[in-house]
């Protein structure tokens, strides 16, 4: 049996260096391909409704550099399309905290301009007291989308007749969430 | 047993030709492999020219081909099959049809490629061109992905299970022939010609 709780106060931002969106696809039956959008932006505020959090990862910090063509084909219109939806976002609607470290989310994510609700497990940890002063807490994401439902239908029969690209995507995302001291 | 590797890329720094010197770094016992380096100088096919003099190069082609027990071809893939000057060299050394030097030949194909599925639809399509040559082609296929973060600096495959299968695969190539000199001769591959 556990607790629900709600130990924060005030508001948390994300610290950007100890901060991911993750993303892993099987890929040929074979292996998982994982990736990351390193430029993570988050809030988490502690309101009269209880908690919300607000986030967003830039499209363009994703880790595929090389080869440019692999680079392009992802970021371009059959998947991200960055150039018209330049960040992933998320928007909660509820979050349950449970004394067990157990977090559990209802929110909004946002990929390539499609909105779809998601329901996200997770766990937290307690804000404590960061070194340079202040709070730090984390939040640790995880979710698995059907690709197709952002619109991201690329795919290729390998030549035994499998998919070459899986549809279920796994996204972790990794919050380091700080409050300054007042 | 002696291997001859193709790489269907003469790039200076071919991911492919780079595959196939990690294969040449840890062999399995008793294989020696050399690598093919002649794609570039052949002709581009013509039947004009095919002849029984062919071109120096064609004849050279045919009959590194003859000596060798068995190909390992590592290709790339360029608009989801095989290069031209891969597919140029198969058409010449296919020459004369069906007593060719590839006739019988165990072959096994891999590939590499910068995106993420390592050439699968090229080594399928090349599997089919070698099979209709009457070469003896494994079923098995070995893609490299990402070949950009694909080897060690000292030139092995990064990853030791892509290694290992990379190893088996040259092994079963003999396992092939021994299968192949099993066989009445009247059944064999048809003596090649000698250049």
């Amino acid at each position: 049996m556990t607790t629900a709780v709600q130990p924060f106060t005030g508001t948390y931002v994300a610290d950007p260096v100890h901060s991911s969106f993750g993303f892993a696809v099987e890929y040929s039956g074979r292996g998982r391909f994982r990736g990351t959008l390193d430029d993570v932006t988050a809030a988490l505020t502690a309101g009269d409704d209880g908690l919300a959090l607000e986030g967003a990862a830039r499209v363009e910090s994703i880790s595929i550099q090389n080869p440019p063509q692999f680079r392009a084909h992802v970021l371009g219109p059959e998947f991200f399309d960055a150039e018209n939806h330049p960040a992933v976002t998320f928007r909660s609607s509820a979050i349950e905290l449970a004394d067990d470290g157990a977090a559990r989310l209802e929110g909004e994510l946002t990929i390539a301009g499609v909105t779809r609700p998601v329901e996200i497990a997770g766990r937290w940890t307690e804000p404590i007291a960061a070194a340079g002063g202040g709070l730090r807490a984390g939040l640790e994401l995880t979710t698995t989308i059907d690709r197709r439902d952002f619109g991201f239908d690329w795919q290729m029969a390998l030549p035994n007749g499998n998919d070459a690209l899986a549809y279920d995507v796994t996204l972790d995302v990794s919050l380091a969430l700080l409050q300054p001291e007042d | 047993m002696r291997v001859l590797a193709i790489s269907g890329s003469f790039r200076r720094d071919s991911h492919n030709t780079r595959l196939l010197r990690a294969a040449a770094l840890a062999p399995p016992p008793g294989v020696e492999l050399e690598l093919y380096d002649g794609l570039a100088v052949l002709p581009p096919y013509c039947e004009d020219a095919d002849v029984d003099a062919a071109p120096p190069a064609v004849e050279d082609l045919r009959a590194r081909i003859a000596d060798a027990d068995a190909l390992l071809i590592a290709t790339p893939e360029y608009n989801a099959s095989i290069p031209g000057v891969l597919k140029n060299a198969i058409d010449w050394a296919s020459r004369p049809f069906p007593d060719n030097a590839l006739r019988g030949k165990p072959v096994a194909v891999i590939g590499a490629s910068t995106g993420l599925f390592g050439a699968v639809w090229a080594q399928a399509e090349l599997r089919k061109v070698l099979r209709h040559t009457g070469a003896e082609v494994l079923d098995a296929e070995l893609p490299v992905g990402m070949a950009d973060e694909a080897f060690t600096p000292s030139g092995e495959l990064a990853d030791p299970e892509l290694g290992l299968r990379l190893r088996d695969l040259i092994e079963a190539l003999g396992n092939v022939r021994e299968a192949d000199e099993r066989v009445e001769p009247r059944n064999r591959a048809p003596a090649l010609r000698a250049v």
